[in-house]
């Protein structure tokens, strides 16, 4: 089923993790297998906040295969020794978890293809954003869980999307997991719940094009489909309306760039989407529920149309 | 065409185009007789005065608390109840089968008053899917948006939603009215078998899709029509209904129904039902 939930400050930053936290949390009854956030957080610019994994949460539930944490440390030296030869240098370095690691790089680079390239190329490492502003965080467990466990209860920002998972089609894991990075631009994060039922066929050929795909989540597609869109100069907005026919499935997604928040409807509107929108705040979510957590008094929701896509500005 | 208040009931009916609604099902045959009627028991009903009234405030409760909570209030001869912050939950006022004012100030979540048989419920708010999904009888109206399958599968009552609805309004109907004061979704009266949708606003994609019988009435533009949807003429009788039906339902007083379109099944489904309305009739 999954659940999704977004929001976006206009003009102000707020409290957005402990916010999506609360709007996830909501949505809990939509699945719990894994939770993710993509917080658009209050920084100064300068240096790209990476945020990558060594490897999986094997705890209960989990899909994936146990690994000695010996095993993440050396996937870890070798990343350093990757960056050094890049010449990116790290900033700063948190490993909140074992398998789960957050580097500041001071790195001058336009094209992150190359650079994503040549870190994931070192086994069992994925980045799992990439960006000036954005930091998508995923794990195993409900909203709270994932958000006690990384402390993002305190995390200002002006926007984030994030997905309560109920794993269908592919593993419970983290690589499985949303929100999806739109490799390789900074600052993109997608979010979607539903079915996309042409998803070989756009993989095979986004492929052939040199994109990238990490897990068989066919939610991952539109991550890279929108991405595709951008490379060749399409607004985020104009990638989004071309998805409505290049995605076939039912299907409602949020993107996020660094200062923007998107949503679309497949053309059956067979997923749902509600939707509050003011001056200074739109907050959407699969239930009105989630959209209660923050805004606890009687509102104005609605539901968006069939193949309707939006965009808004911080 | 007959003066609607002269003629009988079942020439009114029929030269609207409606069935008369006579149960001639086996079903009906054998288990229900008319006569006996004041010897079946309606499980779940009480006596109430509607000038009986309370308020309860469902903040702090999970719906099948606050089900159970009205339930209770019924059983206690309360008539009418008026619910304060329903605040979106899920399955709120589900399975009420007795007469009831019921009144939520706030907006409701997925399959409100779902299953419900007799009450009259105003709801201050917006709702969810599916809402008043199964409805036999009762009022149900609505003050602000409503989210997609609405009056899923109602079998009678009325219906009213005075903001705009998403996908799929009226999917599966058997019977009953739909009034919607904006606009609606795609695939609005997806595979309806009986009964009336009104909208006063424009519509989706796929108008009808798949529709055995019943009358869809639009104001605005159609998306498009889906298959078996055809359109049929407006007739004088049917402007009078849908005055007197807007009129009821305080909606679109000023508005202007001879513009309307009606939309009806342009096929008939072998064995569906041995009674063809004089619309199709018309249509093809």
């Amino acid at each position: 089923m999954c659940g999704i939930a977004g929001l976006i400050h206009r003009g102000k930053s707020s409290n957005v993790g402990s916010e999506l936290q609360g709007m996830l949390q909501a949505l809990k009854h939509r699945g719990e297998d894994s939770t993710g956030y993509a917080l658009y957080g209050d920084t100064d610019g300068k240096n790209f906040i990476m945020r990558f994994k060594v490897g999986e949460n094997v705890g209960e539930g989990s899909s994936s295969v146990m690994e000695d944490v010996s095993v993440y440390d050396e996937r870890k030296k070798i990343v350093d020794e990757t960056l050094a030869e890049m010449g990116a240098k790290v900033v700063k370095e948190e490993r909140t978890l074992p398998y789960s690691l957050r580097y500041e790089i001071d790195y001058d680079t336009k094209d992150l293809l190359d650079f994503s390239q040549r870190i994931e190329s070192i086994p069992g490492v994925e980045i799992l954003s990439m960006g000036k502003s954005l930091e998508v965080i995923k794990d195993l467990g409900n909203a709270k869980m994932v958000c006690d466990r990384y402390s993002l209860d305190k995390v200002v920002g002006t926007h984030a999307i994030g997905h309560a998972r109920m794993a269908t089609e592919s593993g419970v894991d983290i690589k499985s997991a949303h929100p999806f990075w739109g490799y390789p631009f900074s600052d993109v994060s997608v979010v979607h719940n539903g079915q996309l039922t042409n998803y070989w066929n756009n993989r095979r050929v986004l492929e052939n094009k040199g994109m990238r795909f990490m897990s068989e989540c066919d939610s991952e597609l539109i991550a890279v489909y929108i991405a595709e869109k951008m490379r060749h100069g399409a607004t985020l907005e104009e990638g989004m309306k071309e998805s409505l026919t290049g995605l076939d499935g039912v299907f409602t997604y949020f993107v996020a760039t660094k200062d923007c928040l998107g949503m679309a409807k497949d053309t059956m509107a067979a997923k749902p989407l509600v939707l509050y929108e003011s001056d200074d705040l739109v907050a959407m979510g699969s239930e009105e529920i989630a959209i209660r957590s923050v805004l606890p008094q009687e509102i104005d929701t609605y539901d968006p149309f069939d193949g309707e896509v939006k965009v808004w500005q911080i | 065409m007959a003066n609607l208040k002269t003629v009988s009931k079942k020439s009114k009916a029929q030269s609207m185009g409606m069935h008369t609604e006579v149960l001639t099902g086996r079903t009906q045959q054998k288990f229900f007789n008319p006569d006996e009627a004041e010897n079946f028991y309606y499980f779940g009903t009480y006596d109430v005065d509607f000038n009986k009234r309370t308020e309860l405030d469902v903040k702090d409760m999970t719906a099948p608390e606050a089900n159970k909570e009205i339930d209770n209030l019924m059983s206690q001869g309360y008539g009418t109840i008026v619910i304060k912050n329903p605040q979106g939950k899920h399955s709120l006022g589900v399975g009420i089968l007795n007469k009831l004012n019921l009144i939520f100030e706030g907006s409701l979540g997925y399959f409100g008053m779902g299953s419900c048989d007799g009450p009259i419920v105003r709801i201050n708010g917006r709702v969810g899917w599916s809402c008043a999904e199964n409805l036999m009888a009762g009022k149900v109206v609505i003050e602000k948006n409503a989210g997609s399958c609405f009056g899923a599968a109602i079998r009678g009552g009325d219906l009213i939603c005075k903001g705009s609805v998403g996908a799929r309004t009226g999917i599966d109907m058997k019977g009953g009215t739909i009034i919607i004061g904006g606009d609606a979704g795609a695939f609005t009266g997806f595979m309806m078998q009986r009964g009336r949708i009104i909208i006063l606003g424009d519509v989706g994609i796929n108008l009808g899709d798949s529709m055995y019988d019943g009358t869809i009435f639009v104001g605005g533009e159609i998306g498009s029509y889906g298959s078996d949807a055809v359109d049929s003429e407006l007739t004088s009788n049917d402007q009078d209904w849908l005055k007197r039906k807007l009129k009821v339902a305080e909606i679109g007083e000023n508005f202007d129904v001879s513009k309307m379109k009606k939309i009806v099944a342009g096929k008939k489904l072998w064995n569906y039902d041995n009674l063809e309305p004089t619309e199709k009739k018309g249509a093809i």
